[in-house]
């Protein structure tokens, strides 16, 4: 079920062998999938190229992660590793414990068993969730959460990867390099327009683009996506999609979401949970072709 | 945004203090330290315009109380901390200044103890117990008026906001906080004058407490150290430390996801305001005479949040002018009609939260825009 083929993560993390650096995206793809390539994916392809990631081997692994709320368990022995600049989906019906598992990388939930690495080197569960905020993963909530009565400029600047101590926030003072930061994310993000405006005044969509960008300006290694576009308009859907394929490469991206419009027209790979396990992971057109996601997902 | 870019003549002020609001304030701030002694000194008493003592005592009461609003409304309209306890570190600071003042007596007492104060001459102790050294140095007891409320607080916040306590619990807590201290204060054993508490000051500094001048350079000094606390609070918020403030209370678990240490955030504003509270009750004990444990009581601390509701939370001036308009209809009722201020100050709240949930400070007069 689980088709990850690499070896345990202990093993990786323990000995510095030599084939610890062979980026992941050097691995041979379904030769079907190319013929239906839509433009984003041509995109996301042309990224990855650019873009060499820094990293070595994947970037996150959940191995066997159980997590219980009295006797029921949201996540049952899951399984699932994201590589280097990929932008991987992840689907589910309710309840199949795609929040959960976000919750479990974020710090925000402590599983009851198994392990949950980034990189090879680091281990999320002796973390405390800011601290996982600094070593580099960032998440994006279901409901867009920005601070209304800031402006988009102070949102984004309060974002800025560095130094969060009280006291050095006390005296800090915005650097060129940091307002060159800043904007370059309001260009990414298209806010560059409501940069004084308060958060609180933005449109919905806008609200979503802001919250990605004070992502960005924690120089994430890891983005965490958790439905980027519900309840938006078909222009705002596909201004999104583009937004997040124009980070992967240099981000490894995870989007969970519904839509399964926008994630096919995304995804490079997906990943089915169901009943807090991995039901079926791989290429689209696979998992949409697997019987038994049929069954619980696709086909009801 | 309200703030105005200021240019020209006042372009050296500080940017924290160079917005309309705050000009206004600290201008009618200076001009009430200056005019109210030159009224009381300066203007012989047969005219009309003569400020009589009682006023400079009841302004400079006034401002002790400001300072105390502005310490709330810098937590709670900045950071969303609700303190109910903050009445505590505004009678803790004012206890350090009355063993200060106590041990200026000397042996001026009823008792003419050279060393001991009357209520311990009269608990029949032979010695100073060891909390009581060093207050007779002035310095001592002013690090002390600081000290005293910060390491509490320090001790309390770092409990409660490590574990996250907040809203509501945080601040039934604080009311605890202030109860227990109050309850500890009455006992005689506890070496701080027990239900009397201390009296009966002589002087400061040298400076006869009774004399005209003394008053009114006390109420001076009130407006200065109010002065300098807004100043000092604006510069906070001013920084990037102050936005943080404000994501905290806007949205506490996503500042927590940006990677800012929340507990921190808090426990330091948390003791820069008690350690305001403080500074406030050190001015107001030699101002009224007296320091004793009712200080403590849970409904003074309610009494300041109804001061900052009602003239505006998140606008710290706003909080100064609501100490000051409830504290003047408190002096009125209470000579007046003494039976119906609690009714009334009941009434104050209930209408300010149904029709001016952002205070006095938050009427807006409609402005003609452009032309």
């Amino acid at each position: 079920m689980n088709a990850d083929p690499r070896p345990a993560v202990e093993a990786r993390a323990g000995g510095a062998g030599p084939d610890r650096g062979v980026p992941r995206r050097d691995r041979p793809r379904p030769a079907d999938s190319a013929s239906r390539r839509d433009a984003w994916r041509g995109k996301r392809e042309a990224a990855l190229r650019r873009q060499p990631s820094p990293l070595g081997g994947g970037v996150l692994y959940l191995q066997h992660v159980t997590v219980s709320f009295d006797g029921f368990k949201a996540l049952d022995d899951l399984t699932l590793h994201v590589d280097p600049g990929e932008l991987l989906c992840v689907i589910g019906p309710n309840g199949a414990g795609k929040t959960t598992m976000m919750d479990v990388i974020t710090g925000k939930t402590r599983p009851d068993e198994g392990t949950v690495w980034f990189g090879n080197r680091i281990d999320l569960l002796a973390l405390t969730e800011p601290e996982i905020v600094q070593v580099g993963i960032g998440r994006k909530f279901q409901k867009p959460t920005v601070f209304d009565f800031l402006t988009v400029f102070e949102n984004l600047e309060l974002a800025l990867a560095g130094d969060k101590s009280f006291w050095h926030t006390l005296v800090a003072r915005l650097t060129r390099s940091d307002r060159e930061r800043i904007d370059a994310v309001l260009e990414t993000t298209g806010l560059a327009s409501r940069r004084d405006a308060p958060a609180g005044a933005l449109a919905h969509g806008q609200k979503q683009w802001l919250e990605i960008g004070m992502l960005l300006m924690q120089e994430p290694k890891l983005l965490l996506v958790d439905e980027p576009v519900a309840g938006m308009t078909p222009q705002e859907t596909e201004r999104t999609g583009e937004l997040l394929l124009s980070l992967a490469g240099r981000h490894s991206v995870v989007v969970v979401e519904h839509d399964m419009e926008f994630v096919r027209s995304i995804a490079n790979r997906v990943a089915v949970l169901h009943e807090g396990r991995v039901l079926a992971e791989g290429d689209m057109d696979d998992v949409q072709g697997d019987p038994r996601v049929i069954e619980v997902y696709l086909g009801a | 945004m309200t703030s105005v870019r200021m240019t020209g003549a006042i372009g050296y002020l500080p940017a924290a203090i160079a917005d309309r609001a705050s000009l206004a304030f600290l201008a009618v701030l200076a001009a009430v330290a200056l005019a109210a002694p030159i009224l009381n000194l300066a203007v012989p008493e047969s005219s009309p315009l003569h400020l009589s003592s009682y006023a400079v005592g009841l302004i400079g009461k006034y401002l002790c109380y400001a300072l105390l609003a502005l310490a709330v409304d810098f937590i709670w309209g900045y950071c969303g901390i609700l303190s109910l306890g903050h009445a505590a570190f505004f009678a803790l600071g004012g206890y350090a200044m009355g063993m200060y003042l106590m041990r200026q007596i000397g042996a001026r007492g009823v008792y003419g103890h050279p060393i001991l104060p009357d209520f311990m001459v009269f608990l029949n102790w032979t010695d100073l117990p060891w909390f009581w050294y060093g207050f007779d140095r002035f310095w001592f007891a002013m690090g002390m008026v600081a000290l005293a409320p910060g390491a509490l607080a320090f001790a309390f916040g770092w409990l409660a906001f490590r574990s996250r306590v907040t809203g509501v619990y945080l601040s039934i807590m604080t009311q605890a906080l202030t109860y227990a201290l109050m309850l500890a204060f009455f006992r005689n054993d506890m070496g701080f004058g027990g239900n009397n508490g201390f009296t009966d000051f002589k002087d400061l500094l040298g400076f006869d407490l009774q004399s005209d001048a003394t008053r009114s350079a006390l109420l001076a000094a009130t407006a200065v150290a109010l002065g300098a606390s807004y100043w000092l609070c604006r510069t906070v918020l001013a920084s990037r430390a102050g936005r943080v403030l404000r994501a905290i209370r806007d949205a506490e678990s996503r500042t927590r996801f940006l990677g800012y240490r929340v507990d921190a955030f808090k426990l330091w504003v948390f003791v820069l305001s008690a350690v305001l509270a403080g500074v406030a009750g050190a001015l107001y004990v030699p101002q009224v005479g007296i320091i004793n444990p009712s200080e403590f009581e849970p409904i003074n601390s309610i009494e300041v949040v109804i001061w900052v509701a009602v003239g505006g939370r998140g606008t710290l001036w706003g909080a100064v002018a609501g100490a000051v308009l409830v504290n003047y209809a408190k002096t009125w009722f209470t000579g007046a009609l003494p039976d119906l201020w609690l009714y009334a100050l009941g009434a104050l709240f209930v209408g300010v939260t149904l029709f001016l949930p952002r205070g006095l400070a938050g009427i807006r007069f409609p402005v003609r825009r452009g032309a």
